[in-house]
């Protein structure tokens, strides 16, 4: 079982070492759904997905069934490309799924694609998950070697071929339109919406992108109902979700936890879960939802792991990655490591993004270096400023996608709680931590 | 470096025939060309142009967006050390500083014997083990200095070639897509 009675959606199968094998999979339960599914029409499976109230676990939180009824009735072909590209920082929950089960992810696709009336779907897995691609394009080989996929499945007549499609380094190709630039075989920059994905996608197809996370979850839902699942967590915040936890905690890892109905304090400290702060330290600050999210303070500790109410204190729950900071840990290298990240990530197509996550790397290292100067702050504030106008979260707007505007979150929270800390690094000539 | 050999360009018509644009194969062909030479190099990007019909400057303008994609040889492992965010607290730097001497090269850097290049990467998705480290794409966690030590020395003697081969071998699975036998009715 999950934390605290709930049941385990995604990772039920984490205690066998053979858990990504078809046998295992098929001994616990693994493509009973995806005949049952079958048996329903596509339209009452959006429905029952929007009754389970699943939200996308790939950051942005939108809602499954309702980005699934935004494909348009009558265009053919449409896609369904699962984004299985990982990257923002300290999230490692897909990397897991992936290769520890493989084939809950294609049941969860074909249940996807049947829904959505598409008959080829598309694995983009992040390169350097070089395991978990031998193991998808394993599992992949095994259901149609089973029937599972291919032609006339479970003998329903729906026909569904997926193929496994390895990115090259990239962390922008994440995000959806990117994505399908680099699918399409180009540099992974992103499109100017509006057209939506929905409406012009892939090959300039009706196509939804689905998190790894988010379409693990269809088969239970399927088998127990959208009902059961949205009774777990709140109204908003529905079913479980899996929480990579890192930093100083005494248990890193990946937690399973019903959504909502549990704190950031209970995560860092329950014995099950985090395990309290290494060697008894205190909590300094943390990452609630990923590089790209604002940071929060100890204050926040007693914040539920709710969608909505994470962004109403100011942040995000993203993809999902908490790391915890100490109080050793210092403010400044933390946040010029994370716009290093974003400097480097960044695909150059606009330019707050291109130029201002640079400068923004080389002000921060030279405060960390001890070259910096008191009015580095307001200049850090200000280049924020122009690229996510009005400093909170959600984000102003100023690029093309979300990554320019993340950028600012990580320098803007940490100047305000450590607003000291950053002018000790000036008047010192250096790191205080080193 | 070279054109795709015969068997190669099989394994690319093969590949090209998953997608409903040929373009889409130029990711998986790039990989192909890697897994070939250890790199990308200018004979197999031009091959690749041919192959999909593409202007050799369009797959150069592609490759070079991607990081995993080398443009020029490097060594038969790829040491690729993670400093960002949860490695950097549990010494990511400390373990890449480490690896610079232990190597005796910078970030991006290849030994000269030609056996590691080094080189500082982005989170990996690997954060519960960190500080943690990649060989040509295999995962290591919570790599200590004198692990590091012993893992290029298990290298070195050539005891991990089961599960790290030569760099540029992603997907040891290179069967033929299943897809294609449906198509065929076979």
């Amino acid at each position: 079982m999950a934390f605290r009675g709930a049941p385990d959606i995604l990772f039920s199968r984490m205690g066998f070492d053979d858990s990504h094998t078809v046998d295992r999979y098929v001994r616990t339960g693994g493509y009973e759904a995806l005949p049952i599914a079958l048996k329903r029409s596509p339209e009452e499976l959006v429905e029952e997905v929007k009754i389970s109230g699943l939200r996308g676990r790939g950051g942005a939180g939108f809602s499954a069934g309702m980005k699934w009824s935004f494909l348009p009735a009558d265009i053919f072909p449409r896609y369904l490309v699962v984004n299985g590209d990982e990257g923002e920082p300290a999230t490692f929950k897909d990397h897991q799924l992936i290769e520890r089960d493989p084939h809950q992810l294609i049941e969860g696709t074909a249940i996807a694609a049947y829904a959505l009336k598409c008959s080829l779907a598309f694995l983009y897995i992040r390169g350097e998950f070089a395991l978990g691609l031998e193991r998808l394009t394993q599992a992949v080989a095994e259901a149609y070697a089973r029937g599972h996929l291919g032609r006339d499945i479970f003998r329903s007549g729906f026909e569904l071929d997926i193929v496994v499609h390895a990115g090259a380094g990239a962390y922008i190709c994440g995000e959806e339109t990117a994505l399908l630039d680099s699918l399409e075989g180009h540099r992974g920059e992103p499109r100017i919406r509006p057209p939506f994905p929905a409406v012009k996608g892939l090959y300039q197809k009706p196509t939804v992108v689905n998190n790894v996370e988010t379409l693990s979850n269809l088969p239970w839902i399927v088998k127990h109902g959208g009902a059961a699942y949205a009774a777990l967590g709140n109204d908003k915040s529905t079913g479980t979700r899996i929480w990579s936890l890192s930093g100083h905690v005494n248990r890193p890892g990946n937690y399973e936890t019903e959504l909502a109905t549990v704190t950031f304090r209970d995560l860092f400290f329950d014995p099950e879960l985090g395990g309290g702060i290494r060697g008894g330290d205190e909590v300094k600050a943390f990452v609630p939802g990923g590089a790209s999210a604002p940071w929060f303070g100890p204050d926040q500790l007693d914040c539920p792991l709710d969608l909505d109410e994470v962004q109403r204190r100011g942040s995000m729950l993203g993809s999902g990655s908490v790391v915890v900071m100490n109080e050793h840990t210092c403010a400044v290298r933390a946040a010029w490591r994370i716009t290093k990240f974003f400097a480097h990530e960044s695909c150059g197509k606009c330019t707050p993004c291109r130029e201002g996550g640079s400068w923004l790397e080389k002000v921060l290292k030279r405060i960390e270096l001890g070259a910096g100067r008191e009015e580095d702050l307001d200049l850090l504030l200000d280049v924020c400023d122009n690229l996510a106008p009005g400093l909170s979260w959600p984000p102003g707007q100023t690029t093309i996608c979300v990554l320019g505007p993340s950028i600012p979150s990580s320098i803007y929270t940490s100047i305000r709680m450590f607003r000291d800390e950053y002018l000790t690094h000036v008047k010192e000539g250096g790191c205080p931590f080193r | 470096m070279a054109r795709l050999d015969p068997e190669r360009v099989q394994r690319a018509t093969e590949i090209v025939a998953r997608y409903p644009s040929r373009r889409s194969a130029l990711l998986p062909l790039l990989h192909l060309a890697q897994e070939q030479d250890g790199h990308v190099g200018e004979d197999a990007m031009e091959h690749i142009a041919e192959l999909l019909d593409l202007t050799p400057a369009e797959v150069v303008g592609t490759a070079s967006f991607y990081t995993m994609f080398k443009r020029e040889p490097i060594g038969t492992y790829l040491v690729s050390v993670c400093t960002n965010i949860a490695c950097l607290i549990d010494g990511g730097f400390e373990l890449l500083e480490h690896a610079e001497h232990s190597l005796g090269v910078r970030p991006d850097g290849t030994t000269v014997d030609g056996l590691f290049t080094l080189e500082e990467v982005e989170c990996l998705a690997h954060c519960d083990k960190a500080p943690c480290l990649q060989v040509n794409y295999r995962f290591f966690g919570s790599v200590t200095p004198d692990d590091f030590d012993r893992l290029c020395d298990d290298l070195r003697s050539r005891r991990l070639e089961r599960d790290v081969p030569r760099h540029g071998v992603l997907n040891r699975d290179t069967r033929p897509h299943p897809m294609s036998a449906a198509r065929d009715g076979t």
